[in-house]
């Protein structure tokens, strides 16, 4: 799956990849079927007992695609996206990615370098998902040492023009985490993503915490990527307008299970599902009168 | 009922004096709801703590706050107890760091009833029961003996509300109060808020950092920026009526949920705290406007058509219809 | 927009410092230092470092042989030839203690280095892992915390005769859990971080992240530890000398120096008194140089700049206008 060391030593993969999935051919981004995540859980009084926090969830992202994975809290969205990168191991199910599978731990260093490079993930919480005592270029260049396959100025140039992508110049560069806003530091991270050059990014609830007018900076900069990379998206958001601003298509995830999906506008604006109604009709927009559309 | 001017609060930062709040006016009528809506550092939560004079050690505060025609500034602390204790209930962003979790709900209810309301036991136990299904919690008697771990959130918010009730206070002031909630939880909590402030004519204070969400609960909304208040506007239309480029700058940064614009008219920049702003207005650095004038000199929040706004350029600005 | 903000409080002399000549860059280091340090850390790292380089360069140090005297010599006042005076047998006494510093700081250092090599691996192996890998390590170093030091010590020599050996290698055994421990609970925290969540993603393996990051970013309070454990170390290390378990006589150590009792009966203090001292100075020292160092963020230290990357050009950075 590594073109990029086969490219020339100058090239800049990320300008002039073509649009849509070729890398990939047209195997679907990510595919996920029957997925099922138990845990076990002891109760205050030493109970045993089985919690499913996902169960039975199947969906698909196409290539270069937008899904978005919409649910309040205990949902299961965040566990699906753990999954999804290998960070907890499915119960069952099947989990695709790029036609690869990875229900399984990875095997090797090799297999979870593939990995890496076909998925990548952005977290929730700016303040804690960098390495606080790494620099910036420091950051990206680790991951570019060991994905890229470039070397020398080939690498510090890639390494600039991610920084540059993300609207991060040479100064600001050297700066360590805690010396940035909540609204740099996601950036980084979106950069530090995008440097192992994945075909799909998932990005876990990675605008909710920041403030409004950085949310939209944010919100703007993903739009950009996807157009100039043809990346795929998985968006995990409790935040339906967000979702409608980024994603195509639409999961709706209640207490691990997937109530309606379908495509984005669609299911937002016509929803069948009466929980997903329910949570349509919650979000304040203008003319929203508290207590509009509730049973309370 | 509460009429704050040029209010100024600066909090000791490692010895050093930084302000928080610079040159804040702010006026609530009697049954009014005034939403307080801003980013971090704006000055919002800052502004509650003042009026309830529940700021850090070492802060230096100038100005003057007048809740129902007393400065609670000049309170001797037996008078700020009972002005606590009575005349202004707070609702906190998170109840579970705001409920003592060793005390069961019908304590914590009880409490603030026999201590403030020289109420008997019997009789706040009545009463909490009440309370509980003025919030919207049916069985009472189950819930006033469980603890705050029990319940949820959202629970434990009307619980928290049904708290505030309890003394009967004529002011509210709910600090991001449905923050920490899923949205359908919000849509029932802020219900539930809206609802008894409606019946009980009491006057609120609803700070949040969802403008949508102010525009929903509030009769008026002020926008604040650095420590100070920007823009005050009726709720009802402010989508149309906004005149401060950056009211109208966060209008834009939000995406719709009915439809899927291509790009949002972000405002650049990371908002500021009042002490990294300069001599001049406080959102010139974001500004598409900003002059030499708004960098040197700090606009006064003026009147502007049905409303308050501190821009130099307010008039140009929207005669050109540049926005 | 080009306003550059310092950090809340940012290192000292970082600002004035950046960009300046290589002269005023190693001042405005030593600055920085100094004020991280603060009077009391200065003065205790002032006073190892002192102990250090009369340990390393202490044949050219010191006046005399520290193992030879003339018997005619002895219990002497301070003179031209012997600036603190002989002991019993007419040996120079600051020949003693500069040379006695070598054992004195070897030996703990020894046993910080070794217990180090143990307790770290262990302790980042149990918090990777986890479940019931952490709670083997866990285990494991309960038990060897329930034995006091010296105890162990104590019954080394018992089975392997005294000396200088068998007393480090038990103490280096007792001191894994007082490093590990602290090591342990403080990679924990680090594991459950999303920033390791991230590095996993990536693709880097176990060694990688443990030891490149999770070690790194605890390096301070590592440091810290190692620091109060060289000082307990110290202190064991002379007690067992002074009981003739570990160093022994006639070799200068300060624990054996300690014990010279005949210097006692006979009234003669200082041969015991100045070993003593600087015993309590260098626990001291480091005791309040470990709760220093453990407080500190591993990229504000001013100190092991070159390890965790440069002090200076540490600013708050704009934001960035799109």
């Amino acid at each position: 799956m590594n073109t990029l060391s086969s490219e020339p030593a100058s090239g800049r993969p990320a300008a002039r990849r073509p649009v849509t999935g070729v890398r990939s051919g047209n195997r679907p981004a990510v595919t996920v079927s029957g997925l099922t995540k138990s845990f076990r859980v002891t109760d205050a009084h030493g109970r045993r007992s089985q919690f499913t926090a996902v169960s039975d969830v199947s969906f698909t992202v196409p290539p270069g695609g937008s899904l978005g994975l919409v649910g309040e809290s205990g949902s299961g969205k965040t566990t699906t996206a753990r999954m999804l990168v290998g960070l907890e191991i499915p119960t069952a199910g099947r989990i695709e990615v790029l036609g690869h599978d990875r229900s399984q731990p990875a095997r090797g260093a090799a297999e979870r370098r593939r990995r890496a490079r076909e998925l990548q993930i952005v977290f929730q919480d700016p303040y804690t998902s960098l390495d606080p005592s790494q620099t910036v270029r420091a950051a990206i260049d680790e991951v570019l040492r060991a994905h890229s396959g470039l070397e020398g100025t080939a690498r510090a140039e890639r390494l600039a023009e991610l920084l540059d992508q993300v609207g991060f110049d040479e100064r600001q560069a050297s700066a360590r985490p805690r010396d940035l806003s909540g609204g740099q530091r996601q950036r980084v991270a979106i950069a530090r993503a995008l440097a192992a050059d994945p075909r799909v990014l998932i990005l876990d609830e990675a605008v909710s915490a920041l403030d409004v007018s950085i949310q939209a900076q944010i919100l703007n900069l993903l739009v950009d990527i996807r157009a100039a990379t043809g990346i795929a998206y998985l968006l995990i958001s409790h935040d339906l307008a967000v979702v409608r601003h980024l994603c195509d298509s639409v999961v709706v995830l209640r207490r691990g299970r997937v109530v309606e999906s379908g495509d984005c506008g669609a299911v937002l604006d016509a929803p069948a599902d009466e929980y997903t109604r329910t949570l349509r009709a919650s979000v304040p927009v203008p003319g929203w009168r508290p207590g509009m559309g509730l049973s309370t | 009922m509460l009429r704050l001017r040029d209010v100024n609060v600066a909090l000791n930062v490692e010895g050093r004096m930084r302000p928080v709040l610079s040159g804040l006016n702010l006026d609530l009528a009697e049954g009014e709801a005034l939403g307080l809506v801003g980013e971090s550092g704006s000055g919002k939560s800052m502004t509650v703590r003042t009026i309830t004079r529940l700021l850090p050690q070492g802060a230096r505060v100038s100005g003057s706050v007048e809740v129902d025609g007393r400065d609670v500034l000049a309170m001797r602390p037996a008078e700020l107890r009972a002005f606590r204790g009575s005349d202004v209930g707070v609702v906190f962003q998170d109840p579970r760091a705001a409920i003592n979790p060793t005390h069961r709900i019908g304590e914590f209810l009880g409490e603030a009833l026999t201590v403030n309301r020289g109420v008997s036991r019997a009789e706040a136990a009545r009463r909490s029961a009440d309370l509980l299904a003025s919030v919207g919690i049916d069985d009472a008697g189950r819930r006033l003996r469980q603890y705050p771990h029990e319940l949820s959130g959202g629970m434990l918010q009307r619980v928290m509300i049904a708290s505030v009730l309890a003394a009967e206070p004529r002011l509210i002031l709910a600090d991001e109060p449905t923050t920490a909630l899923d949205v359908t939880i919000q849509a029932e909590v802020v219900g539930i808020l809206d609802r008894l402030r409606r019946e009980r004519g009491l006057s609120m204070v609803f700070i949040t950092h969802d403008l949508d969400l102010a525009l929903a609960v509030c009769d008026r909304v002020a926008v604040m920026y650095a420590g100070s208040v920007v823009e005050v506007r009726s709720a009802r239309d402010l989508h149309e009526t906004a005149r401060h480029p950056y009211t109208i700058g966060l209008l834009g940064s939000r995406p719709s949920i009915e439809e899927r614009a291509p790009r949002l008219a972000a405002i650049p920049g990371r908002p500021v705290s009042a002490f990294e702003a300069g001599p001049g207005c406080a959102f010139a650095t974001r500004c598409a406007f900003a002059q030499a004038e708004c960098r040197a000199r700090r606009p006064r929040l003026e009147a502007f058509q049905d409303g308050l706004v501190r821009c130099h350029r307010v008039e140009e600005i929207h005669e050109h219809s540049v926005v | 927009m080009t306003a550059v903000l310092e950090g809340t409080t940012g290192a000292p002399g970082a600002s004035g410092t950046a960009g300046a000549g290589n002269g005023s860059k190693k001042r405005g280091r030593i600055r920085a230092a100094y004020r991280w340090l603060g009077p009391s850390g200065t003065a205790a790292a002032l006073f190892l470092l002192l102990m250090v380089l009369a340990a390393v360069f202490a044949s050219a140090l010191a006046p005399a042989d520290p193992n030879t005297g003339s018997l005619l010599d002895n219990y002497q006042g301070s003179s031209a030839d012997h600036l603190l005076g002989t002991d019993g047998i007419g040996r120079d006494i600051l020949s003693r203690l500069i040379y006695g510093a070598r054992t004195s700081l070897l030996g703990p250092a020894l046993v910080v280095g070794v217990s180090m090599a143990v307790g770290i691996p262990l302790a980042l192996i149990g918090a990777w892992y986890g479940g019931l890998v952490d709670a083997a390590v866990a285990r494991v170093l309960d038990l060897v915390y329930a034995l006091p030091g010296l105890l162990l010590a104590v019954l080394t020599v018992a089975l392997f005769g005294p000396g200088m050996t068998p007393a480090v290698v038990a103490l280096s055994i007792a001191y894994v859990p007082f490093l590990s421990r602290i090591v342990r609970a403080a990679a924990r925290q680090q594991r459950v971080s999303p920033y390791v969540d991230a590095l996993t993603v990536q693709g880097f393996g176990v060694f990688r992240i443990s030891v490149r990051h999770i070690l790194r970013n605890i390096a301070p309070v590592v440091l810290g530890q190692a620091a109060i454990a060289f000082g307990y170390a110290l202190l064991d290390l002379a007690s067992l000398s002074y009981l003739g378990l570990a160093v022994q006589a006639p070799t200068a150590d300060w624990g054996v120096m300690v014990s010279d009792t005949d210097a006692l009966l006979k009234g003669y203090s200082t041969p015991v008194f100045l070993p003593g001292v600087l015993i309590v100075c260098s626990v001291l020292s480091l005791t309040v140089l470990g709760a220093r160092i453990s407080g500190e963020r591993p990229e504000r230290h001013p100190l092991f700049g070159r390890v965790f990357g440069r002090v200076s050009g540490r600013r708050r950075a704009d934001a960035p206008a799109s």
